[in-house]
């Protein structure tokens, strides 16, 4: 039901969530939820998961990364962080006490720029330059698989983010108001406006709106 | 003097000495002498070979110089064995950090480590402490060429250029007089390594045989650690006695005068 997208640009991550939290399948109990967690000032983590996993797990990682960070001085760079997560997953999912979570991981540093990683509960963990989790890639990989090219500006990232919003509204039958988006570069990690599907159907695409 | 406060690790005496870590490193004034010079390009790892009976069999590696991982190694001076659980560990936990994290340890956490194992057997377990002093050289993206020397208290430091074992005070004050910061690039460093050396030898001559060399350098993005063959060695000793005999005959020339 819920849904995380990344998007890698020309030096930066783009990062969006949805914000609805929904309790026995079927009511809303909020629909402005935040899904992401800060790792470092360049690093963040969307997570979804079952029963508070999502946020017991992404806790731990980010507490964890905070501990390296003040013993040693320096962060974690993105792949690092991405390779203990994921480390943690596998180590756990044979375990009696699997963690149950999709995420996304966005980071910027200076050896390798912008990276993406995707990583669900089988402990799975790819670079990737475009992501979505959730019954949302169903709508969207298609159109994301279309518009991105390498390099894209903030401004195309965007655009394309507000084209898979659309199409989710338009045929996913969850409504989904809002999502969250942050953006991570060179400068951290910035808050964008919070972006909502616009009233035309994703395939034509909010051109007016963008410009 | 307080012989009753010296036979276990986890008595202070009442002057608050630890006398088993001091003895430990009294052990070490006693072994092969190891100096480490860190140059704008690399650095200089030298160790003195004790073992030169002729009948001993080839070693794969080195005799006194350890690999721990791509990026870095390390010389001992102390007790050969304990050097070896050392070793050991280091190379465990410079693997383990890797499986986490999927790059290469910082040196310096590494060293850390390993000296908060060695802390650990001055103050509990009633076991001795390593009798073992560890000069590290590495590389990592964080601070680029670093050399650290670590000592069985479990204290360590970082060093531009430094020396253990025997007669290592006569070597390090030779150190702190003819190193240059900033202005030492790797020849100059190798080449101050042999002279140090050769003051620091028991023996009355420095050869080729009974001295070993490493240098870790990096091309390509890449970190090469380095033995320096036997041909390199003798180049590097025979350039070093003309340059003592050439030391020698100005002196005399000056003698004359005054």
């Amino acid at each position: 039901m819920e849904c995380l997208l990344g998007i890698k640009g020309r030096d930066f991550v783009l990062m969006a969530s949805d914000c609805v939290v929904s309790a026995h399948g079927i009511v809303a109990m909020k629909k402005d939820h935040d899904k992401m967690f800060k790792m470092t000032d360049s690093l963040v983590m969307s997570v979804i998961g079952h029963g508070g996993d999502d946020v017991q797990f992404a806790e731990y990682i980010a507490k964890n990364i905070q501990l390296y960070r003040m013993r040693n001085g320096y962060n974690l760079s993105t792949k690092e962080a991405a390779t203990f997560t994921r480390r943690n997953l596998a180590d756990y999912l044979r375990s009696n006490t699997p963690y149950s979570v999709h995420l996304l991981i966005g980071g910027f540093d200076r050896e390798e720029g912008a990276s993406l990683y995707y990583m669900d509960y089988l402990a799975t963990s790819t670079k990737v330059p475009f992501a979505v989790h959730g019954y949302g890639a169903y709508f969207t990989l298609s159109t994301m698989d279309r518009y991105y090219h390498d390099d894209m500006t903030q401004k195309e990232a965007l655009h394309l983010l507000q084209r898979c919003i659309d199409e989710i509204n338009t045929r996913f039958v969850i409504n989904m108001p809002t999502y969250k988006i942050r953006i991570v570069d060179k400068d951290g990690i910035h808050d964008l406006d919070d972006m909502k599907p616009t009233g035309s159907g994703g395939s034509q695409g909010p051109e007016s709106m963008l410009g | 003097m307080s012989r009753r406060y010296d036979s276990r690790t986890t008595i202070f005496s009442p002057e608050g000495r630890l006398y088993q870590v001091e003895y430990a490193m009294e052990a070490i004034g006693h072994a092969g002498t190891c100096l480490g010079i860190l140059a704008s390009d690399g650095i200089v790892l030298a160790a003195e070979k004790r073992n030169t009976n002729k009948l001993l069999d080839e070693i794969s590696f080195s005799e006194k110089i350890y690999k721990l991982h791509d990026d870095m190694a390390c010389s001992v001076a102390g007790i050969t064995s304990d050097a070896n659980v050392l070793t050991n560990q280091l190379r465990l936990f410079a693997q383990r950090h890797l499986l986490q994290y999927g790059e290469p340890i910082p040196c310096e956490q590494l060293v850390a480590t390993l000296c908060d194992i060695k802390q650990a057997y001055t103050q509990f377990g009633g076991k001795r402490p390593f009798g073992v002093s560890i000069l590290y050289v590495g590389w990592d993206k964080h601070h680029g060429f670093q050399l650290y020397q670590s000592d069985p208290s479990g204290n360590y430091g970082g060093w531009k250029a430094t020396c253990i074992g025997n007669n290592s005070s006569a070597a390090v004050s030779m150190l702190k007089q003819e190193y240059k910061e900033g202005e030492t690039n790797l020849k100059q460093a190798l080449d101050l390594s042999i002279k140090v050396l050769s003051k620091t030898l028991d023996t009355n001559k420095l050869t080729a045989d009974k001295v070993e060399i490493a240098t870790l350098t990096r091309e390509n993005n890449v970190t090469c650690i380095r033995i320096l063959p036997t041909s390199e060695m003798e180049a590097l000793v025979k350039k070093f006695e003309e340059e003592e005999a050439k030391a020698e005959a100005e002196k005399k020339k000056d003698k004359p005068s005054s």
